[in-house]
């Protein structure tokens, strides 16, 4: 029997995310007819821009769809699972989708392998467990399956359909929750899970006039996001939102340069799919030096500036 | 006011992980044992908000006898009482769920906190499963909890932000890593912690149908890296990634 797949969208404002792009490239790993889901209050352009993806497109209009509160989703993306058919329900494994997949997958009955990094078959798939530091192959035995993507691990697909777009009447049910507000982390750089190039910092900075004095200046060179580790976000120096590892952002670019970073596996777990790590830290002993490419031993505060200053030189 | 806080009984985050011969499971002789960092949060929270409002802590663990040392560390920051579902099942997300769901059902608490992801599976599903069975309103990746009348308002680590709800009660809140420093157990914390209420059941007493749902077939090491290169000064690194990787 072919399947049937629902991928529950998300977007800011204007565009679709990319992540859900990646969660898409997953779904297709298994045959079947891709369906999307876009819900929220004026998202019909989300609608047709999901619909260049994937054969169809459902999206639904409600007040009470208007912020991503878990709770209403989950009724309403059950609501179309069901009407659908949908065997397979997948979405990226952002904060959003961490928090309303697990209540889909209750709604219908249905088993949950969270955050993959590859599709093995129907109902099989590989998930990072212990922090990454080991590989687990899962198969879930329910007839309906939920599915959160790592999408670092899979690319975006490409923009090759012309879906049908519908609109249906959405029932949210009702709510114990209330939507309060929303505090948004403003930056002008790059979005960290998205970014081609991202310098992080460490412990090894010595302080916030750190991350100023020395990540920012680089970061600004190479056009990076700027991330950090777990100390330093828990320290307060920056702010949580850059924090990169298994309880913070999974990244993924093509140069990832961690700076005064020890590399505790925590770290590492959100770090390791990077294409090219550098790895400036003056403990020799360090054991991010065992997952960098290239390491440079020394005072970052000698060696950054110095870096910056034939970077320049470069541009 | 009565908070059920869930402990789960992981390997230490610092152990180094082998894997057991049968190729699913992780060898646990000889590794040092501790609740999940998350649900040590969870635990913290729980008796902050009591101390402020009044009420008790429980807490409830699923597993073998062993749980019992975690359960008796929470006692020892403070937690009332306990209770330990016994099996030495391992039990998948979706059963948990229904156990939780069960013991909730029981105890009826204001509140359920819960760690937002244990650091073995990583799954962090169960409090949003445990909040759907009992249509709850949850709040994953909490970073800060406020309790006024019959509503929890909590401030959540989201995409990009700082997400607030309302949460009316009883309601489902999951810890991120800021939302508290868990504190360490006093000597007579840990004295007081061995003549509290420690309540064991037999999860076959509990009458749940139970039906593994997901199965772990397999568990690998990632690819070994390649080992990286030391170089000796800024100049060959910025021709390495200029000339070699072509990342600049």
């Amino acid at each position: 029997m072919s399947a049937t797949h629902l991928i529950v969208a998300e977007y800011d404002s204007t565009h679709l995310k990319n992540a859900t792009l990646s969660a898409v490239t997953a779904a297709q790993k298994i045959e079947g007819t891709v369906h999307g889901l876009v819900l929220g209050k004026n998202v019909k352009h989300i609608a047709d821009a999901f619909a260049k993806h994937v054969s169809q497109v459902h999206y639904a209009e409600h007040d009470g769809l208007e912020h991503r509160v878990a709770q209403p989703y989950a009724k309403v993306i059950a609501d179309v699972a069901k009407s659908i058919g949908a065997t397979h329900i997948w979405a990226a494994a952002t904060a959003a989708g961490k928090d309303m997949m697990p209540r889909v997958a209750t709604r219908l009955d249905a088993a949950m392998a969270s955050d993959i990094s590859d599709v093995v078959d129907t109902k099989t798939y590989k998930r990072p467990m212990w922090a990454g530091g080991l590989t687990g192959t899962v198969a879930l035995s329910t007839s309906i399956q939920v599915i959160t993507v790592r999408p670092t691990e899979f690319v975006q697909a490409a923009a090759n359909a012309s879906g049908n777009v519908s609109n249906f009447a959405a029932d949210p049910g009702p709510s114990t929750t209330r939507f309060v507000g929303f505090e948004e982390v403003k930056s002008e750089r790059p979005e960290l899970a998205d970014a081609s190039v991202v310098i992080s910092g460490g412990r090894g900075l010595k302080g916030p006039e750190g991350f100023k004095q020395l990540i920012e200046p680089l970061a600004d060179q190479l056009n990076a996001a700027i991330g950090a580790s777990r100390a330093v976000c828990d320290a307060g120096w920056v702010p949580n939102d850059w924090q990169v590892g298994q309880t913070g952002k999974v990244v993924a670019p093509k140069l990832y340069i961690a700076i005064g970073i020890s590399g505790a596996i925590q770290h590492v777990a959100g770090m390791k799919g990077s294409k090219v790590t550098v790895a400036i830290n003056k403990d020799p002993e360090a054991p991010i030096f065992q997952v960098a490419d290239y390491g440079l031993v020394g005072d970052a505060f000698t060696i950054v500036p110095e870096l910056i200053e034939r970077l320049k030189a470069l541009a | 006011m009565k908070i059920l806080v869930t402990v789960k009984r992981v390997p230490d985050y610092a152990a180094k992980l082998t894997i057991d011969p049968s190729g699913n499971k992780i060898k646990t002789e000889g590794v040092n044992m501790i609740a999940n960092p998350f649900d040590e949060i969870a635990v913290e929270e729980a008796l902050r908000l009591i101390e402020k409002h009044g009420g008790e802590t429980c807490v409830l663990s699923i597993g073998t006898d062993d749980c019992t040392a975690q359960i008796r560390a929470a006692m020892a920051m403070g937690a009332d009482r306990g209770i330990l579902v016994k099996t030495t099942e391992s039990l998948d997300c979706v059963s948990i769920s229904k156990v939780i769901a069960k013991i909730f059902g029981e105890e009826k608490p204001d509140i359920l906190l819960m760690g937002k992801q244990a650091i073995d599976d990583d799954s962090h599903q169960v409090g949003q499963m445990v909040a759907e069975r009992l249509n709850l309103g949850q709040a994953t990746q909490a970073n800060k909890v406020v309790l006024e009348g019959e509503w929890a308002t909590v401030i959540r680590e989201a995409d990009g932000g700082l997400e607030t709800l309302s949460l009316k009660m009883p309601c489902v809140i999951t810890t991120d890593l800021r939302l508290n420093e868990p504190r360490y157990a006093s000597l007579p914390g840990i004295m007081k912690a061995k003549k509290k209420p420690l309540d064991e059941r037999e999860l076959s007493s509990l009458g749940l149908s139970l039906t593994p749902s997901v199965t772990l077939q397999k568990l690998e090491m990632p690819p070994n890296k390649q080992a990286g290169q030391i170089l000796p000064d800024v100049q060959t690194l910025v021709s390495k990634l200029r000339d070699v990787e072509k990342v600049i």
